[in-house]
């Protein structure tokens, strides 16, 4: 579904940060591909967003190379949505780049249709739930020709359930249009389910202290083999696993 | 399915009877304590526990807004003062507001200009009354000056506070559509404050309307305050109720006309939250 094969690329190199005097990232190196889903899991407060704000563009490193091709654009956990405008008209938002009125709406029909939300096209965000809010950001960034999609705990704001039927969500609409992912969540089911590659960070400074590869297809189950195992691997790794409990 | 529709049919006649109830109620409560206020009001000077002169009856306020009617002052008043709180009031919004936003914008703007706004805003308009019949002598251009001293800068501070409160999170998702310059001016930053803006509108409309009063007392020779100054001069205090029974009238009326601002499907958001 995908209308441009433009090469997306997006790389940090040896990437430090801190603000005032508390260093956020030391020496961080991470190279996306493209197409891929790639989770950050970390600690609360280990800097995840911090590399999420570098990788747009929102912040500038205080040392360090990033490089971006293509175009990027950030899911956040809520209220990204302009609360002053309708779905149709916060979803075309993402269709601005896109030349002709009538091609505008075709995608808009089609983006409504893809998230399952014809029909609402006229509310606005307040006047949704919040699983349909996270549905019309999605829909927002995949409009038109964007390539990278960053996204900041998208579904942690939303109730268990809902979480979960999300996840599935987003497994389907990017089965439909294809873009490259970092995806920053302190869920470790969020990202053995979602994840091509996952990324364990340390605590502040954080450094990726360890990277796992899931290769299974999509969408996985949550009690699928090839999850449990990288929930285990995740868990061990943030020293939360039950062999890490005194206790046990 | 079949249930759903059963369950319907219940509901929707029990949930118009309680919204024809409680609009009845939204009539109904106020009247009857307008009544009362009336009624005491009548049995007072019925009584006559205060000389006529200082307390006129209702009847005689009915009789005085019929001679006003009559003699074409009262609407001759009111159309006045409409027009220089009109006129006052539309000179603010247009600087005021633009103003605001800019300070809204500028850190270092607001740093150096909050305190000197801050200052006039707790300046009562009415000591500029010296000032206003010095510089513009008597009509409607002092009132018109008093009524946008009064109200410039709670609108411009109100606004400028809006802006600078806007949730960074707009801005960001703004930069990744590259909405820049004007447009992220009209299209995010304004409509984000458009719900404060109207109800400083509203706010600041009430200062206007109280302040005109006051203003058309000293520099005027026409309006609803000139009409109470005349009636106090002339003892006719009968005429003095009439008046301010409009004043109080007006100002509801328009009132509800700004309210209806809120109604508007893009501004509910910042009501309903």
């Amino acid at each position: 579904m995908k209308d441009k094969h433009s090469d997306s690329k997006l790389i940090l190199e040896k990437v430090s940060h801190n603000y005032a005097a508390i260093a956020v990232l030391k020496d961080l190196s991470l190279e996306v591909n493209q197409g891929e889903v790639v989770v950050l899991v970390g600690p609360s407060g280990c800097g995840k967003t911090t590399i999420l704000n570098l990788l747009s563009g929102h912040i500038e490193p205080v040392s360090g190379t990033i490089q971006r091709e293509g175009i990027i654009r950030t899911i956040y956990q809520d209220d990204g949505l302009f609360p002053w405008l309708t779905v149709s008209e916060n979803i075309s938002i993402g269709l601005r780049s896109i030349p002709g009125a009538e091609r505008r709406k075709e995608e808009l029909h089609e983006l409504l249709n893809l998230i399952h939300l014809d029909g609402f096209e006229h509310h606005y965000p307040h006047q949704l739930s919040g699983g349909m809010r996270q549905r019309v950001e999605l829909a927002r960034v995949l409009a038109g020709d964007s390539d990278i999609l960053l996204m900041d705990e998208p579904f942690s704001a939303l109730d268990y359930q809902s979480r979960l039927r999300m996840r599935w969500e987003l497994v389907r609409l990017l089965k439909n249009r294809q873009r490259t992912v970092v995806f920053v969540t302190h869920d470790i089911e969020e990202a053995a389910q979602l994840a091509d590659r996952v990324l364990v960070l340390s605590a502040r400074p954080a450094t990726i202290c360890r990277e796992l590869r899931i290769e299974a297809p999509r969408p996985r189950g949550l009690d699928d083999n090839v999850v449990i195992e990288a929930m285990k691997e995740i868990l061990k790794e943030l020293g939360l696993h039950t062999s890490d409990n005194p206790d046990a | 399915m079949k249930r759903l529709k059963t369950s319907q049919r219940k509901e929707i006649p029990v949930l118009a009877e309680v919204k024809r109830v409680s609009s009845i109620l939204r009539f109904l409560l106020p009247a009857i304590v307008i009544f009362c206020f009336l009624l005491i009001w009548y049995c007072i000077s019925a009584l006559n526990l205060f000389p006529a002169y200082a307390l006129p009856s209702p009847a005689a306020v009915l009789m005085s807004f019929r001679e006003e009617m009559l003699a074409g002052r009262l609407i001759n008043d009111v159309v006045a003062s409409l027009w220089r709180v009109a006129v006052g009031f539309v000179v603010s919004v247009v600087l005021g507001i633009p103003v605001g936003l800019w300070l809204g914008q500028h850190l270092n703007a607001r740093k150096a200009f909050v305190p000197i706004l801050n200052f006039f805003r707790f300046l009562s308009p009415l000591a500029w009354i010296p000032f206003a019949i010095l510089w513009f002598h008597i009509g409607d251009r002092p009132a018109i000056f008093l009524i946008f001293m009064a109200t410039f800068f709670p609108l411009a501070l109100v606004t400028m506070a809006a802006v600078a409160n806007i949730p960074n999170i707009y801005f960001q998702v703004a930069h990744d559509y590259n909405y820049k310059g004007i447009e992220l001016l009209t299209k995010i930053t304004f409509p984000a404050v458009l719900p404060q803006v109207i109800t400083a509108l509203r706010v600041s409309y009430g200062i206007a309307w109280v302040v005109i009063v006051a203003a058309e007392m000293v520099g005027c020779q026409d309006g609803l305050g000139y009409g109470i100054w005349e009636a106090r001069n002339g003892l006719r205090l009968d005429s003095a109720v009439c008046y301010m029974l409009i004043i109080g009238l007006l100002g509801m009326g328009i009132d509800r006309l700004l309210f209806q601002l809120t109604k508007l499907r893009n501004v509910r958001w910042g009501y309903e939250r």
